[in-house]
Order: structure tokens, then C-alpha cells, then sequence
């Protein structure tokens, strides 16, 4: 554990806490531990914005466990109750529509700063030693949080959610051997119905808490291994790092603000951008929809499973993308971080995020025609960029020079 | 050699097989004319007196056929209706009830907080009725038709009666321009001057169109005057918010660079 040694910043002086507070901190450190984690804990002083993204997925998992229970408190799982339900709390619940509103926004925000947050760790190498954990537990919770996204679309039961819930239910049913006794597990009966609705609504919520508990463990590695930072070097002196109070929680502060600017457009002016109409009608299994797409955040893993010819093929390109990240971390075994200084890795990473892009838009055109061709490239070369080009990149890469320190990369050495 | 120029056969063939089947693509939706609305863009606000007449063509020409089944009599405080007017349409309403003591199904007055009564007492009650095809519920129908109002306003205005001349004849099948195939088994609902408006406003189909579409874009989306004029608050005051958080993460820097 990171004892922060005493600063000469003013926070770091701060006296131990006496009366009330005192007399808790000694039986119970938690303002101490508080003010060791959040007020003087010291990080690179070089952070940039992309550094915000894991202070704005905090609040926004915040703010979907705050609507989410009020949500639920109002919510009917059942086959024939569930859309309804849902219809009364967009239209005579007090204020429901504003919650739904803020909980519809805050799941598709909240997976777009994910995939920042994610490609931030890709692209500065925050996957490497010592934060091999760090990396591991951040991919459980994009799993986790999927797994929370697709069950929380099922709960309006419209026709999305129904037909969505089929493809996969299907998807899954098309492993070998054990596929039927899965997909009986997910659906809980012989059709899409009540169980199945009540088994995602449980999971639903308790995923979301579990959610929580994996975030304790993440940001307890980050504050075990420190932060990485853009050049990627760890910080030699004090010269290297501030404290995070005042300096991240002003910046993080400004960073929130402009998050939620982003946010507040989107959920009041332009909410369509994000809601798929065809939800709005209520699930109908004997017509089924001419065009069944999840949402887009799945778009890519949707053209990954629609790429390839065969369903379980599919299913296992489409697990295998995400299943690649966990190997992240033996699989470069360059010793420079940040792609700052890996020129090769740099212009490959490039194409990773053209790569998903393409493989989303692939998955709108459910890979039909030219898609199908550009979803098999940006396909092969998602797992070529972490199977053959960053293992060889380890080797063959001609790498930039590193600067000495932190501070004398910023001119103050 | 041999080999190479098998491999590329192949591999053509993998990737170029998918491709034909693009050629026989879906014919384009037809784009019906944009008209001008108050409620459009971000800014868009209803105007409560073109709601409270589209309610009125809703209630009595489309709900004959037509439900609405996620609103409640209450919701139409919304387009500016008084609880009284509101309280004399539900019990003008009959609502079914419990069946009483011999078992005889009742029926009773409605309530402000009943929802719409439906037109048919089960969706396969109205498709039997209706000659196959239950009447879609209206209280989504903006927002899960592509172009919503424009096409709403469009498609009630499209009728041709007679038909054109090279329009095939349908019995009991109406020509519209703005559906698939032109022929629909609902009838024209809309006719000059069949309801007369109480603020004097002249009935014509045209209008007619106009303000049902407005009443059902509200349907769809009740709360977006609520939403914009909040939206529009919440944003202002971000960014006062975010020009103070701007000055403090400046000022507190400042103290890095001069270290």
C-alpha cells in the first residue's frame, strides 16, 4: 500500500482527525483511508482527458443503481405485464419518464465510456506489469456489464427485446453438446414467456450490484499498482506526480460536466438517437420483425457472429473477441507501455478501432453483400492485431526513446 | 502456381459469394413530403389547442376501430383538458366490469384513471372483424411508423377516390399513395367538415389530418414539452457550471506550472 509521504501540498498536512470524526478514524480508519486514497493520493502529473473516463463510469453507475430501484419498484416481470408496465412508468408515474429516460441514456453513455476507457488502456498499455489484475478485472466488469445491458433490454418486452432475446437464446442453443440444456437454462421453458422475463429481471439486478462489488476490486488495483499515464513510464520522483486532490478532482470535475452536457442533450433534446423505435411495439412472437439489430453497442460482436457461416462459428468469434483481451497482457510482450513510442503498434491500434467500426456497421447490414467481406477483414484483422502483429510488433518494432522522467517530458526536469 | 491460383479461386469464392445476393435488394421505402411542425427539433413544443382538436378526431372517428391502451382518460390533462371535462368523458364511456353473481358479464362507467377502452374486446376479435387484420393500437403508432407525423399527415391525406385509372380494383380495398402496394382495407376516416370544431377552426380533411397527427405525436411522446423546456434549464445552468469548474481546474494548475 502507498503511503503518501508528506507533500508540501496543503491537503497532505492536514492535521489527524480529533472530536467525533478522531474518535471513529481510530476505531474505524475510514476518513484517514479516505483522505490517504482520494486527497493526497499522488498520480502522474501528465494524465489527459482520456484519464476522466473512469471518474464519469463511477457517477454513471451511480446514477443507473439510484434509477434503476425506482424503476424496479414500478416494473411488472411478466409476459403479459411487463410492456404495460414500462408504458405507465414513461406515462403516469410521477416523473417515471425522466428516471426511464435517465437509466435508457445512462446504459448507452455508460458502455460508450467503456470502450474509451477500454481503448485508453489498449492504446497506453495499462494492460502491462504491474497491472496485469487491473486489466483482468476491468474485462470482467465489460463482461458483467453486457451481460447487465442485454438483460436489462429484455425488460420492455418489445419487440426488440423479444426477437433479440430469440437470436441469442438460438445463438446459444448452437454449442455442441451442452447447447440445449443452455439455452433451457436461459429460457426456463419451452417458449419466451414469464420465466424467462423473471429469470433477466433477477439478473438484471443483481448484476448490476455485483457490478459494484467488481468495481471495488478495480479500483482498489489501481490504487495498489498507481495510475499508468501517456508516456507510459512509471514516475521516478515527486516531480513526476500530484495529488489527486485538488488537481485530478478539478480536472476530473470539468471532465463530468462536459460528460454530463453530452448526456443531457442526448436524453432531452435528441432521445431518439439512442431508442430503437421497434421497441415500442410489444413483443409478438407470431410476426416476427424484417429487421432484428441490438442495439449498438453490440453492432460489432453482432457482425462478428453473423460473419462467420456457421452459428456456433459465429458465437465463437463473437466470444473469442472479448475473450483474446484477457491474454492481452502475455500476449505483447513489448517492454514500452505507450503507443506513443511503438510506432507499429501505434498505426495497428489505428486500425483495430477502424476495424470494430466497420464490424459494427457490418452488423447493422446483418453482414449481407459487401458487408459480409468487410465484416471477415475487420474480423481477421481484430484477432491478427493481437495474435500475430503485437507479438511480433514485441520484437521487431523499432520503438521511440523514452524520456527520462515524467516531469522532464513536460519541460520541468 | 497450380496451388496459388487455387487458393485465390477459393478464397475469391468465400468472399465474393455473399455479395449477389445484394443485387436483389429491398425496393426504398416511399419518403412522404416534410411538413412543418411546432413540436419538431429539440426545441419543438405542442401546441395545445391543435392536441385538444386532434383528440377529437381521435375520439370520435379513429377510436371506433383503433385502441390507445397505454393512456389513461387522466394522461389528458396533458393537451390542457380540465378534470372536469375529463371526469364527464370517462363516465361518458362504458367500461366492462366484473361479471356479477349469476355470472353475466356487466359493464360499468368509466374513471379518469381507466385506460382507453378498446374497441374490441380482444385483438382476434378485432382481426375477425375487420377481415383478417386487427387495427394497430395508437399509442406508440408515431414512433414505430418510419417519418411518423409527416407520413401520419401523408398517408390520411393520400386517398384517391376514384383511383387512378391503372390502379387495380380490390373489393373492399381503398387506394392510398402511401402504402405498400397502394391498396388498404381501411377506408378514408377523414371527410370535409364531419365534425365541427368547438373553437371554430374550419374541419377540412387537411386540418383534420393535421391535428390528429399533432395528438398522436403527443400519444407517442406526452412529456415532450416538459422535456424540452427542462432540457433547455438543465443545460444553461451546465454551463455556468462547467465556465466555474473551467476557472477553479485552471487556477488550481496554475500552481504545477510555476512549481
Amino acid at each position: 500500500m502507498k503511503i503518501p509521504e508528506n507533500t508540501g501540498d496543503h491537503s497532505a498536512n492536514t492535521p489527524p482527525a480529533t472530536g467525533l470524526a478522531g474518535w471513529i478514524d481510530q476505531r474505524l480508519p475510514v476518513i484517514s483511508a479516505f483522505r490517504a486514497e482520494y486527497v493526497d493520493f499522488r498520480l502522474p502529473r501528465n494524465l489527459n482527458w482520456l484519464w476522466n473516463f473512469g471518474a464519469i463510469l463511477t457517477v454513471v453507475l451511480v446514477l443507473m443503481l439510484a434509477t434503476g430501484i425506482f424503476l424496479a419498484m414500478n416494473y411488472t416481470a411478466t409476459d403479459a405485464g411487463a410492456f404495460l408496465s414500462v408504458e405507465a412508468i414513461d406515462r403516469q408515474l410521477s416523473g417515471g419518464w425522466l428516471l426511464r429516460a435517465m437509466h435508457m441514456t445512462g446504459a448507452n453513455l455508460f458502455l460508450a465510456a467503456l470502450y474509451i476507457h477500454l481503448f485508453r488502456g489498449l492504446y497506453y498499455g495499462s494492460y502491462k506489469a504491474p497491472r496485469e489484475i487491473l486489466w483482468l478485472t476491468g474485462l470482467v466488469l465489460l463482461v458483467m456489464v453486457m451481460a447487465t445491458a442485454f438483460a436489462g433490454y429484455m425488460l420492455p418486452w418489445g419487440q426488440m427485446s423479444y426477437w433479440g432475446a430469440d437470436v441469442i437464446t438460438k445463438a446459444v442453443g448452437a454449442v455442441p453438446v451442452i447447447g440445449g440444456a443452455l439455452e433451457h437454462i436461459m429460457t426456463g421453458s419451452d417458449h419466451l414467456g414469464d420465466v424467462f422475463l423473471h429469470r433477466f429481471f433477477v439478473l438484471h439486478f443483481l448484476m448490476a450490484f455485483l457490478v459494484v462489488a467488481v468495481v471495488g476490486l478495480h479500483v482498489t488495483a489501481v490504487h495498489i499498482s498507481g495510475s499508468n499515464n501517456p508516456l507510459g513510464i512509471e514516475p521516478k520522483s515527486r516531480k513526476d506526480t500530484l495529488t489527486f486532490h485538488p488537481y485530478y478532482t478539478t480536472k476530473d470535475l470539468v471532465g463530468l460536466i462536459i460528460f454530463a452536457l453530452i448526456f443531457t442533450a442526448l436524453m432531452f433534446f435528441w432521445p431518439n438517437l439512442l431508442a430503437e423505435p421497434a421497441n415500442y411495439a410489444p413483443a409478438d412472437p407470431m410476426h416476427t420483425p424484417a429487421d432484428i439489430e441490438p442495439e449498438w453497442y453490440f453492432l460489432p460482436f453482432y457482425g462478428l457472429l453473423q460473419s462467420v457461416p456457421s452459428k456456433f462459428g459465429g458465437l465463437l468469434a463473437a466470444a473469442g473477441s472479448i475473450v483474446v483481451l484477457f491474454f492481452l497482457p502475455w500476449l505483447d510482450r513489448s517492454s514500452i507501455r505507450s503507443a506513443r513510442f511503438r510506432p507499429m503498434c501505434r498505426v495497428g491500434l489505428l486500425g483495430l478501432v477502424v476495424a470494430f467500426v466497420l464490424l459494427a456497421v457490418a452488423g447493422k447490414h446483418h453482414a449481407e453483400g459487401v458487408w459480409m467481406i468487410v465484416a471477415r477483414l475487420a474480423g481477421l484483422y481484430y484477432f491478427g492485431y493481437f495474435l500475430v502483429l503485437l507479438p511480433l510488433a514485441a520484437r521487431m518494432e523499432k520503438t521511440r526513446p523514452l524520456p527520462s522522467s515524467i516531469a522532464a517530458a513536460e519541460g520541468d526536469a | 502456381m497450380m496451388q496459388n491460383t487455387r487458393f485465390l479461386a477459393l478464397a475469391a469464392a468465400v468472399f465474393l459469394s455473399a455479395p449477389l445476393t445484394a443485387l436483389a435488394a429491398v425496393p426504398e421505402p416511399l419518403v412522404p413530403p416534410h411538413q412543418k411542425w411546432d413540436f419538431d427539433g429539440p426545441f419543438g413544443q405542442f401546441d395545445q389547442k391543435a392536441l385538444q382538436r386532434g383528440f377529437m378526431v381521435y375520439d370520435r372517428i379513429c377510436s371506433t376501430c383503433h385502441g390507445m391502451k397505454a393512456l389513461t382518460y387522466n394522461d389528458l390533462n396533458g393537451i390542457g383538458m380540465s378534470e372536469q371535462a375529463i371526469l364527464d368523458l370517462a363516465h361518458s364511456k362504458m367500461i366492462a366490469g366484473p361479471p356479477d353473481v349469476s355470472g353475466q358479464p356487466t359493464s360499468r362507467p368509466g374513471r379518469p384513471d381507466d385506460h382507453f377502452r378498446s374497441p374490441f374486446p380482444s385483438d382476434e376479435a378485432a382481426a375477425a372483424m375487420m377481415g383478417g387484420v386487427a387495427p394497430p393500437d395508437q399509442s406508440r403508432l408515431a414512433v414505430i411508423q418510419p417519418h411518423g407525423a409527416d407520413w401520419l399527415y401523408a398517408f390520411l391525406t393520400g386517398y384517391r377516390m376514384p383511383p387512378p385509372a391503372d390502379a387495380p380494383v380490390v373489393p373492399g380495398k381503398f387506394y392510398n399513395d402511401w402504402v405498400d402496394g397502394h391498396l388498404i382495407g381501411m377506408p378514408p376516416p377523414l371527410m370535409n367538415g364531419m365534425i365541427q370544431y368547438p373553437d371554430g377552426t374550419p374541419a377540412t380533411v387537411e386540418q383534420q389530418a393535421r391535428d390528429v397527427t399533432s395528438f398522436l405525436v403527443w400519444a407517442a411522446d406526452p412529456h415532450r414539452n416538459a422535456r424540452h423546456r427542462t432540457g433547455l434549464w438543465v443545460v444553461l445552468y451546465l454551463i455556468g457550471l462547467l465556465v466555474l469548474a473551467i476557472a477553479w481546474k485552471k487556477k488550481t494548475w496554475k500552481r504545477v506550472k510555476s512549481q
